[in-house]
């Protein structure tokens, strides 16, 4: 049994598996964010990458597994799995894929653990990354944007498979033994999309439809997960910090000795306070602000509820739970997995969730209706991340629900959108509405300000941000590119004409003057028509 | 030395070591020496059906998949025998001509040697005017040092083999779904893959320093494969090779 393991060698084990656990999460969220992955090869050894690959390891990522995991690793009967869903713009989701890493009874006892193991799940990494690029998932995620979302959760505990429709799938990545157990990662698939063109889907009454249409778009490519991840902004500044932050930057260097392996050496040091390498995490996320923070936005949708899942996924897990769209005009989906074979896996947001936003709706006045008309045709057709992108500025809630609905389509009013048409001003419909707001900014201006902006949009339900993709607009030479651009600057400062006091001021002003400056001008008639016929 | 792999244009040579033989005469004896040869050598055959302008892709993609899992970083030696290895970046490609995203290993070396070769098993494909059969062979090996006079040995222990059907197309229709149809098929494909590969079955014992290069292709900067070679053959229907299209390969060569 477990005595015939050294204690080094269960240490070891332990630190692999757990890494091994995290890294799987990793490959799967990055394969469904949507954007192609590039990572660098290194000819020497920088003793932080695990199971010598290049992965990255984006924070909030990593910050969901480990709280998943909560300490434990994946054993009989504690299977970790990351479930992939697709959430379409009307609020209806769908599962597509459970990946699951489980751990059975059969020991290999005569494997070596720091030298076979190891690169057993080197190889089951690399296989990962493979198939991860295969199921039909992927193809969905890659477009993702316009019409839906991707969306993951991990869980721990029991492996729930109802959410996957009939006849779904499933593929063995691979296996490998080790002295406690043997490691099993597998994906389950639905394969009904597999039929459905991924470039449209057909309009379903029933729950599953998937509904294509104009949408917003996604801010940052993520694979909005089910569940806020925004716990910090740009950079690490609030937010919740990750437990036991040192386990990331725990060094895995690893030496392997040629000689019989009775004789391995295995030298996994523990880099105290280094950091992390940096240069992967930098290179996923677009060094822009406001696509970094657009990530947040998107998966900030709802407050963080540690609700238990409808589904009873176990109490284990923190199965930070998506809340589908909620808003005033479309009822929350919440939909019992398990009745039938096509329902999926929805999202169970106790209403008090949907509740606390619209509460946390009511203090922000969401300068959402007024950034919108201030802007009319720019929004039209494209999406908004402006409030988002400001959004960032407001860091202290990590529960705010940062959403951006476009305007344009599925464009619900924002709630409390407010006509000043009682206010005798040309172009009322367009100021914007300090009046209203209850923290208005002394200044008067509306565009984006930090919170309030952060907040706008949140009135209605759905549509996060997605990301916006020009064609043709990537340049790999500069970091930046069109749609970063376009979305930096995309708040516009409110136009000084429309802010409504100096507006209102000015224009009743203009109003007042017009009929002496006809005065005048009537006087100097002649003069004028002199000039006139010199242009002629 | 720098182990690169060998491009072969001439038929697929199994059994290195047979020098320059006629070509009719390696042919005739290849199937009995492969045979040999191969016993303890694990062998896969992969078959896709793709149109002309697929055939790359879908080539590189099997060829990457395969030697993504035979990669690893590059090994740098220590004292007392241990060994540190280097990292492994990894890409998505995306194929134009098929709806499909493979990874591979984050090495231009290795992408532009694999490109090369795939390049020239396409031209001779279109070239071969038959019936578009061919087949693309990755063979791991180690070398095994021999005593003067003989050369070092080349001993695969696992060949992949893709056997390639080209068809030819008639409506744009019929191309937008062969795109999505092979897209489907290739990934079948490396489902395949990952599943010869995850069995662990024999792997080259981890060499020492002096044994590196008879087991590892060291010459690369930034990523080691294990020792491999690729060769191509085109094929009639009856699965030999077509005489006429290797002799002309080789008058083209011999000819600049």
């Amino acid at each position: 049994m477990e005595t015939d393991l050294n204690s080094q060698d269960r240490k070891d084990l332990d630190k692999f598996i757990k890494f091994f656990a995290l890294k799987t999460v990793q490959v799967i969220v990055q394969a469904r964010l949507g954007e192609k992955i590039c990572t660098r090869s290194s000819s020497s050894p920088t003793g932080s990458d695990w199971f010598n690959l290049a992965i990255k390891d984006i924070p909030e990522v990593t910050h969901e597994a480990k709280k998943a995991l909560a300490g434990q690793l994946p054993a009989v009967g504690r299977s970790m799995c990351v479930e992939i869903s697709l959430k379409t713009s009307e609020g209806d989701s769908m599962e597509l894929e459970i990946w699951c890493l489980e751990m059975n009874e059969k020991c290999d006892k005569e494997i070596k653990v720091s030298y076979a193991v190891y690169n057993r799940l080197s190889l089951l990494l690399k296989s990962l990354l493979a198939i991860t690029r295969v199921t039909p998932a992927y193809r969905l995620s890659r477009k993702q944007g316009h019409e839906y979302v991707i969306l993951y959760r991990i869980y721990f505990g029991d492996v729930q498979l109802n959410g996957l429709g009939e006849g779904f799938q499933t593929v063995r990545v691979g296996t490998v033994g080790t002295p406690v157990g043997t490691i099993t990662l597998s994906c389950a698939y639905r394969i009904n999309l597999a039929f459905m063109s991924t470039r449209h889907f057909e309009r379903t009454p029933p729950i599953m439809g998937i509904i294509i249409d104009h949408f917003v778009d996604r801010p940052y490519p993520s694979s909005s997960p089910m569940h806020p991840c925004n716990y910090r902004t740009t950079g690490e500044d609030t937010g919740v910090t990750c437990p036991s932050v040192e386990d990331s930057q725990e060094v895995c260097a690893t030496s392997f000795s040629t000689s019989p392996p009775s004789q391995c050496v295995l030298t996994a040091t523990k880099a105290l306070s280094q950091t992390p390498a940096p240069v992967v995490t930098d290179t996923l996320r677009v060094p822009t602000a406001g696509l970094a923070f657009s990530h947040q936005l998107s998966s900030s949708r709802l407050p963080y509820q540690p609700a238990a899942l409808g589904a009873g996924s176990a109490d284990l897990a923190h199965p930070v739970v998506f809340a589908a769209g909620l808003n005033a005009t479309h009822p929350h989906q919440l939909m019992v997995p398990g009745k039938e074979g096509g329902v999926p896996l929805g999202p169970s947001q106790p209403a008090h969730g949907a509740q606390a936003d619209q509460e946390r709706l009511a203090t922000y006045t969401p300068s959402d209706g007024a950034h919108c008309a201030a802007t009319p045709s720019s929004s039209e057709d494209a999406e908004t991340v402006s409030n988002g992108s400001e959004g960032r500025a407001s860091p202290h809630d990590v529960l705010e629900t940062i959403f951006v609905r476009k305007v344009g389509a599925f464009v619900n009013k924002p709630i409390n959108q407010v006509t000043l048409t009682s206010l005798d001003i040309p172009f009322a419909m367009f100021a914007p509405k300090t009046l209203e707001l209850e923290d208005a900014d002394p200044m008067g201006s509306l565009h984006s300000d930090g919170s309030s902006g952060g907040s706008s949009g949140h009135t209605q339900d759905d549509f996060v941000m997605i990301d916006f993709k020009p064609a043709f607009s990537k340049d790999d030479i500069l970091p930046m590119d069109l749609g970063t651009f376009y979305r930096e600057f995309q708040n516009p400062p409110q136009l000084s004409s429309l802010s409504l006091d100096i507006g209102a001021q000015s224009m009743a002003e203009d109003l007042d003057s017009l009929p002496e400056k006809l005065a005048a001008h009537e006087k100097n008639v002649r003069e004028f028509d002199a000039f006139v016929e010199t242009l002629q | 030395m720098p182990a690169h792999p060998t491009l072969e244009r001439t038929p697929s040579r199994v059994a290195p070591g047979w020098g320059e033989a006629p070509p009719s005469l390696l042919w005739s004896l290849t199937s009995a020496w492969a045979t040999d040869c191969k016993m303890n050598c694990r062998s896969e055959v992969l078959e896709v059906s793709v149109e002309g302008r697929q055939v790359e892709e879908a080539m590189l993609a099997v060829l990457h998949t395969v030697l993504l899992h035979r990669s690893t970083g590059k090994f740098h030696y220590k004292k007392e025998g241990t060994y540190s290895i280097g990292t492994v970046g990894t890409q998505d490609v995306d194929c134009d001509f098929i709806d499909f995203t493979y990874v591979r290993v984050s090495s231009e070396e290795l992408d532009r040697a694999l490109r090369k070769v795939v390049g020239e098993f396409r031209d001779a494909l279109r070239n071969s005017g038959g019936d578009g059969l061919g087949q693309m062979s990755l063979e791991f090996y180690q070398k095994k040092k021999s005593r003067w006079p003989f050369s070092d040995e080349c001993i695969p222990w696992e060949v992949w083999t893709v056997k390639v059907h080209v068809v030819a197309l008639a409506t744009e229709q019929e191309r937008q779904i062969c795109r999505e149809k092979v897209g489907e098929k290739l990934c079948e494909k490396i489902i395949n893959i990952v599943e010869v590969m995850n069995r662990h079955e024999y792997l080259p014992k981890m060499p020492t320093q002096s044994e590196v290069d008879n087991v590892f292709d060291t010459g690369l900067r930034d990523v080691q494969p294990y020792l491999y070679k690729i060769s191509f053959q085109i094929t009639d229907a009856l699965g030999s090779s077509v005489t006429t299209t290797m002799r002309r390969l080789i008058k083209d060569t011999l000819a600049l």
